[in-house]
């Protein structure tokens, strides 16, 4: 094992922030909230600029002036802030603007418990598009992926042109923990490359992945245009024009056509009929228990899903070549397992939920023991 | 007719609107302004019957939501920092309803940009409603009785929020001139254009005409400006700051521990009273004994009141699953942390608790140990004493570890190591 080259004491707020600017995360536009405002006080530190705004709403619509004026803007809230942000967030996915919105989650519903950690958003993020059009969202597991999923964050906003989620809890960015810093890569910023064709710039014109090219706006040489309702690809306005429809249609599967590239999971096969599934906060007590039912001599395989949204294929194909799967969650009602299985889930499907407190990886064993 | 900056033939708006004057004005306005390029110019719109114009523009367009267009004009003023670009923005007055804190902040930050209102004092798109700016008396389809109280006064509250430029005409013949004034400002400007709507705002106003109506409900037209304001520049991009893991101290595994497997500790005390720092010394000097640990935590959002509590978790294998189910130790400094604390510590099945004097024991099965912690180096240092007890007594890790980490630490300027000790001393193990 190699010698731990510099071991301090740290909370993960600081790697997602150091994680973002290294990628190329340019603007911090901040609101304070509890548990989020470890990141907002890292940001003002690192962040080549970092802006307080009046309010949520705003915060969303300055970071997508930044980003239509080509920079990368980042923020971070928790739920009541994201209630305010939902529909300038489904602007900036509509009008197609990179940008990093790092969620924090406490638990709710309303204001809830702003200082105890949930998973209870999931649902709510699947979903967070009117029409059903999945925002990328990835979620650490661990405090390497604060950082690295962090910066993988910037590098899907920038190359798929899209607004993504970084989805954390509380517990998960606040505690501090003995951390071995040189487990940490790091990362170029993400080339951002502007359209520089003699044809005239058309923002909407998709290229071979499904996304458009990017110019911001100011250009002297083209004329930009960004349009949050439905539109053709030169931005013109459209009620449902073949031509729209095909464009709305396309804000899907740029999606689904560039997952694989960031499809992030953790898979331990193991010979068993019983799958382990988690992800955040609660995939540490899986793994727990995962050692724990191993050394009993109990065989259980393991998936630790990190890009929640769009759903990866992968994790039912997987999930589905075992009878029992157990799903572990910070939630009362299993969001991400009824996202997979559906409300009347499935035969062998079962999950470990509560809220108000982390889930233990003696109550996973118990339900895979059951 | 095709324009330079606008295409202003087949205007999208009802015959009679007075938006489509504006069109025609910001066409000559722009031509009229030399330095100017259609490609210098970034018009900002949004929801709202004024929006649907952006597509006739050959300028950069950007069409947002309702209301938030001011709010998103900020971020690309910002963002582009050129003065040489020219962001206007075209807002209806229920636009400016919705939205009119994004345009207070502008105009109080002074943003380089100008807001064109058309107000045609009601909601137009949607059948007429009463808007924030729809002035008393007014009749609507969902106010046919006229609006019975004030409506607001844009250019007066940009003017108190620091706007450079606030001026308010009615919408009437050719204001270019108008236009090419508030274009020039250096930093936020504001033309209200006050407008009769010809759909909803004729019909339940009849025979009203736009200058005798603005000027019996108070909005006449008007100019004002703060002259002693710059306008906002925003701080250039700070380049090559440190990176947040090289600010970081690294701790070296300089000393030796004797601890097996794993041993969680929870710190209980008074929120301003030293806990949170206490645990993290206590973190340290573990990390420095070569142990892994993790440290969360709790006290109520108001942060100076009430309890603090401090979970610590060390171990001699790496730590991955960070929540705390049970307690070995419980360190108990106040009140505040006791009564917190007690179910936990009442759930004890062995271990150890430390407890002050002056609080009531817990029915616990933990071993006790009382001392006057509050009283030795005062209350706000309870924690530390607490802490430094709990290695000496349990050796967990060399007390030496714990004075070198307090030495290099902030608490160690007022309490020394031989304050510490001194203290020490005085309690019974």
């Amino acid at each position: 094992m190699k010698t731990p080259a510099k071991t301090s004491l740290i909370d993960a707020s600081r790697l997602m922030i150091e994680g973002t600017v290294q990628a190329g995360g340019q603007v911090f536009v901040g609101y304070p909230i509890t548990p989020a405002n470890l990141l907002y006080a890292y940001s003002c530190q690192r962040f080549p600029m970092a802006l307080p705004v009046p309010d949520e709403i705003s915060a969303l619509q300055l970071m997508s002036g930044f980003s239509v004026a080509g920079k990368l803007p980042v923020t971070a809230t928790s739920f009541p802030g994201l209630a305010l942000m939902t529909e300038s967030i489904g602007m900036a996915f509509m009008m197609e603007l990179p940008m990093v919105i790092m969620l924090v989650q406490r638990m709710g519903p309303s204001t809830g418990t702003a200082t105890c950690g949930a998973q209870g958003d999931v649902g709510l993020i699947g979903n967070i598009n009117s029409g059903g059009y999945p925002v990328p969202t990835l979620c650490p597991s661990s405090f390497e992926d604060c950082f690295t999923l962090s910066a993988r964050a910037v590098e899907v906003a920038v190359k798929l042109r899209t607004p993504v989620f970084v989805l954390t809890s509380k517990e998960m960015i606040m505690t501090l923990k003995s951390f071995d810093l040189s487990m940490i890569d790091s990362f170029e910023p993400v080339e951002r490359e502007w359209y520089k064709g003699s044809e005239p710039y058309v923002p909407y014109l998709p290229g071979g992945n499904g996304v458009p090219g990017f110019l911001p706006v100011g250009s002297s040489e083209h004329q930009v245009r960004f349009t949050a309702s439905t539109h053709d690809s030169k931005a013109a306005l459209q009620h449902s024009t073949e031509e729209a429809l095909g464009n709305t249609k396309r804000l899907r599967t740029k999606m689904e056509q560039n997952l694989p590239e960031y499809s992030y999971y953790d898979y331990e096969k193991e010979d068993s009929d019983t799958l382990l599934f988690s992800y955040g906060i609660s995939a540490a007590a899986a793994r727990e228990a995962a050692k724990t039912l191993r050394k009993k001599g109990r065989a259980v395989s393991m998936l630790i899903a990190k890009t929640l949204f769009p759903v990866l294929p992968e994790y039912l194909e997987i999930a589905n070549s075992y009878s029992r799967v157990v799903v572990a969650e910070e939630n009362l009602s299993g969001q991400y397992r009824e996202i997979l299985f559906g409300r009347n889930g499935r035969e062998g499907v079962s999950g470990v939920n509560c809220i108000g407190r982390m889930i233990t990886p003696a109550e996973i064993v118990e339900e895979v023991s059951r | 007719m095709s324009g330079v900056y606008l295409s202003t033939e087949n205007q999208p708006f009802c015959r009679g609107c007075g938006h489509s004057l504006m069109g025609r004005a910001i066409e000559k306005a722009l031509c009229n302004s030399k330095s100017l390029k259609p490609l210098d110019v970034v018009v900002v719109t949004d929801i709202g019957c004024v929006g649907i114009i952006d597509k006739q523009f050959k300028t950069h367009t950007v069409h947002g939501l309702h209301g938030r267009s001011v709010g998103l004009a900020t971020g690309i003023s910002m963002g582009l920092q050129d003065p040489k670009k020219k962001i206007i923005v075209m807002i209806g007055d229920g636009g400016a309803t919705i939205g009119l804190h994004h345009i207070i902040e502008a105009a109080h930050l002074n943003i380089n940009m100008t807001v064109l209102v058309h107000n045609n004092m009601l909601y137009g798109m949607t059948g007429g409603q009463t808007s924030g700016l729809t002035p008393q008396g007014f009749k609507t389809p969902t106010m046919p009785e006229g609006r019975p109280d004030h409506g607001m006064d844009i250019c007066r509250l940009v003017h108190s929020a620091g706007a450079a430029y606030a001026r308010r005409i009615l919408a009437l013949g050719d204001f270019s001139d108008v236009l090419e004034e508030a274009f020039a400002v250096d930093g936020f400007s504001l033309v209200e254009a006050v407008e009769l709507c010809p759909s909803h705002g004729v019909k339940y106003n009849p025979g009203r005409k736009l200058d005798e109506l603005t000027e019996s409900v108070g909005l006449s037209p008007v100019l004002l400006r703060n002259t002693d304001k710059p306008s906002h520049r925003v701080h250039s991009l700070k380049e090559n700051s440190n990176s947040l893991l090289d600010s970081v101290p690294g701790i070296h595994a300089s000393f030796n521990h004797n601890l097996r497997g794993t041993t969680a500790l929870l710190l209980a005390g008074s929120a301003g009273e030293g806990v949170q720092s206490a645990a993290e010394l206590l973190a340290k000097a573990a990390i420095s004994c070569g142990l892994s640990v993790t440290k969360k935590g709790s006290y109520p959002v108001t942060v100076g009141v009430g309890f603090s509590l401090a979970e610590l978790v060390f171990s001699t294998e790496e730590i991955d699953y960070t929540g705390v189910s049970n307690i070995d130790a419980a360190l108990v400094a106040s009140a505040d942390g006791l009564a917190k604390s007690l179910p936990r510590i009442e759930g004890m099945t062995g271990g150890i608790l430390f407890i002050d004097s002056s609080l009531q024991n817990p029915s616990t099965a933990a071993e006790t140990v009382r001392n006057d912690y509050r009283k030795h180096l005062g209350p706000r240092s309870a924690a530390l004493l607490l802490a430094a007890q709990f290695v000496r007594k349990t050796g967990f890790i060399e007390m030496e570890a714990f004075f070198k980490t307090l030495a290099e630490s902030k608490i160690g300027r007022t309490i020394t190591r031989e304050k510490l000790q001194g203290a020490l001393e005085e309690l019974t193990d």
